[in-house]
């Protein structure tokens, strides 16, 4: 389809709207009808075509946005949205050091080592498996699709299933490690045992879908660098060292932030594992991440204030992490 | 058969970017060069070993669901299906999460597939303005559609469930859909598809022709772009179809809910009979498993290339 205009256009001025030769008066004014037309057109098109993005962000992402900080600083029932009190800076100085701080540390502190937990195991072992993937492969179309089946598995498909695995009395993984005479662990009740399988839970879902992004980027090495470091008499492993891992530098970096971004909203995993104690994020809060602390005080506790304050609170943590990322890339880039 | 395996991720890319072709054939030959080494033995039971663990999971989901209320707490776990299967599916199909598992599948498939659809036109008449037209104000603007990847969607969800509540969209499907009609994401994405796919003299071409914008959209870009809309939708759809926080909160209480929202109800207290539960894991993630199966190689390849660009 493409080519036919191309030949259609290499037909010169054809049917070009400012045409060079003379013609007819009443054609002229239906010229200049068109030409002021296609000049709209061009000019106003592109606004036409971005607008969508901008109106869709202005209604549900600007504006909520800005409507979050105005409510952070009010008091707001769920049952009563339209009355808000003005409390000022309250609902912050609550979540730092007044009653409910206990809880916000704590599940500040959880995300954090959740975060940690879930991600770095992660990303490593996706490198390896990129590694491993981009040799010369029998079948490597059923490993690359069978490593990103959990991708496809929803939070709470996934999150019911291991906490069936992880459930204390009767469950697999318990029965497994008694095969090794390992006594049952009551998995979510402890605070290490807990975060520990969730972040299994996080780690299964997505380090298919991250070996599978090392890969390409591992795929667009140029050969000869390795073929270089071969004559210099590298083995396997330093040329995987000295030369895939430097090239992936900025893969790693997009990774490190996506993963980042995900950990520090993470919501659906520790917001179901409990499963049927009805409390989300355990009964001692040992898993409740910020996230799940952001829910529980607007949705259940009805402090729609307060929740908007956690959530300022969150944003304000991603660009800090943001920062961070910014400086540490500007560093990499300089060392290079 | 593996030979052709390597160059699957920028496969469908060169569809119709003929433009492209030489650069790119030259670059996968480069890429062959890189990966001469065969796989040993360790490699492959490593390998073989973590693919039963991504599968196993999902495979056991299955087997609960086949049992029943006894057996599936049993020690040790069933291994194989028992018989129970049917039995289950159709009890939560017609029982679950208020009006049944067959409503949620039918309501997921209605949010995910018009959030696709708004997403991918959208992002593509954004991403080619943003990529090929000149107008004043561009270079800002797209720096402001990169700042917004930035916003997570937990700022955004009380104002929102205030202000569907409002407009009278509590609880109603659109109130899923709205929000998520266009993502900086597929913007982005599609700008970069663009920028390296879509040949400048095309488009002047197109224009001395006399065809306006829409046609030139619909005559030249939407055939250079439609390998990144395949990608950018199955993408997209598997994110909406696995949305969670947002639904949870919009549908909360609803009897009308999303495939997730009916599975969140399952798994806290509206059954205690792991198998029936497991019943609606498994139609929830059997129709993305399907897909999966279907168009793996695309997808893993859109991933890829998603990846890498951004």
């Amino acid at each position: 389809m493409a080519t036919s205009i191309t030949a259609r256009g290499s037909d010169p001025g054809s049917a070009t709207p400012d045409r060079p030769h003379p013609v007819p008066p009443k054609d002229e004014r239906r010229q200049a009808w068109r030409s002021r037309l296609y000049r709209w057109d061009t000019k106003g098109s592109p606004y036409a075509f971005v607008s969508p993005f901008f109106l869709v962000f202005a209604a549900f992402g600007l504006f909520p946005l800005i409507y979050t900080g105005w409510l952070s600083l009010h008091q707001v029932s769920l049952y009563n949205v339209d009355q808000a009190k003005w409390v000022g800076l309250k609902n912050y100085t609550d979540l730092f050091t007044g009653p409910p701080s206990h809880f916000f540390w704590n599940a500040l502190g959880n995300t954090f080592t959740l975060g940690i937990l879930s991600t770095v195991p992660q990303l490593m072992i996706a490198i390896g498996l990129a590694h491993l993937l981009n040799y010369k492969l029998r079948g490597s179309s059923f490993f690359r699709t069978a490593l990103l089946a959990p991708y496809a598995t929803s939070v709470a498909a996934a999150t019911l299933v291991f906490a069936l695995i992880f459930s204390p009395e009767s469950g697999m993984a318990n029965w497994f490690l008694g095969l090794f005479g390992v006594d049952p662990v009551a998995w979510e009740a402890g605070e290490w045992t807990s975060q520990l399988a969730i972040s299994l839970i996080v780690t299964w879902r997505w380090t298919g879908y991250n070996a599978l992004i090392f890969l390409a980027a591992m795929q667009a090495v140029p050969g000869d660098l390795y073929e270089a470091a071969a004559l210099d008499g590298a083995s396997r492993w330093k040329q995987f060292l000295h030369v895939t891992v430097p090239a992936l530098r900025p893969t790693i970096l997009f990774t490190v932030v996506v993963s980042t971004i995900g950990a520090t909203q993470l919501f659906g995993e520790p917001f179901l594992f409990g499963g049927q104690s009805g409390h989300q994020g355990g009964t001692a809060h040992q898993y409740e991440t910020l996230g799940v602390f952001m829910y529980d005080q607007g949705f259940r506790n009805s402090m729609l204030g307060r929740a908007s304050a956690v959530a300022w609170t969150m944003f304000a943590l991603l660009l800090l992490i943001g920062l961070v990322n910014a400086l540490i890339a500007r560093r990499l880039r300089k060392s290079q | 058969m593996t030979a052709v395996h390597p160059a699957a991720p920028v496969r469908a890319a060169d569809q119709d970017a003929q433009a492209q072709a030489p650069r790119r054939r030259l670059r996968s030959v480069r890429k062959g060069a890189g990966r001469q080494h065969h796989a040993g033995p360790l490699t492959y039971a490593v390998l073989v070993l973590v693919a039963l663990a991504s599968l196993f999971p999902l495979y056991w989901t299955l087997v609960a669901a086949s049992t029943d209320a006894h057996a599936v707490v049993s020690t040790p776990p069933p291994m194989i299906p028992g018989g129970n299967l049917f039995k289950n599916l159709s009890y939560v199909w017609h029982n679950a999460g208020g009006r049944g598992m067959g409503v949620a599948l039918l309501n997921s498939t209605l949010v995910a597939g018009s959030v696709t659809i708004g997403t991918v036109s959208f992002s593509l008449l954004a991403g080619f303005a943003f990529a090929k037209l000149q107008f004043p104000g561009r270079g800002a603007m797209m720096g402001l559609v990169i700042a917004t990847l930035a916003v997570p969607a937990q700022l955004s969800v009380v104002p929102l469930f205030i202000l569907m509540k409002n407009l009278g969209q509590g609880n109603h499907l659109s109130a899923l859909i709205l929000p998520s009609l266009v993502t900086a994401f597929g913007v982005f994405f599609m700008r970069q598809f663009l920028v390296q796919a879509l040949p400048s003299e095309l488009l002047e071409a197109a224009r001395m022709d006399g065809a306006n914008s829409l046609r030139v959209v619909w005559h030249v870009v939407v055939p250079i772009a439609r390998p990144a809309m395949a990608v950018l939708g199955m993408l997209t759809f598997v994110q909406s179809w696995n949305d969670f926080l947002w639904p949870i909160i919009a549908m909360n209480g609803s009897s009308n809910p999303t495939v997730q929202v009916a599975l969140a109800g399952l798994g806290t207290g509206w059954s205690t009979d792991w198998s029936i539960i497991m019943a609606g894991a498994l139609i929830g993630t059997l129709p993305l498993l399907l897909v999966f199966v279907l168009f793996g190689k695309h997808i893993v390849g859109g991933i890829t290339q998603g990846a890498v660009k951004g």
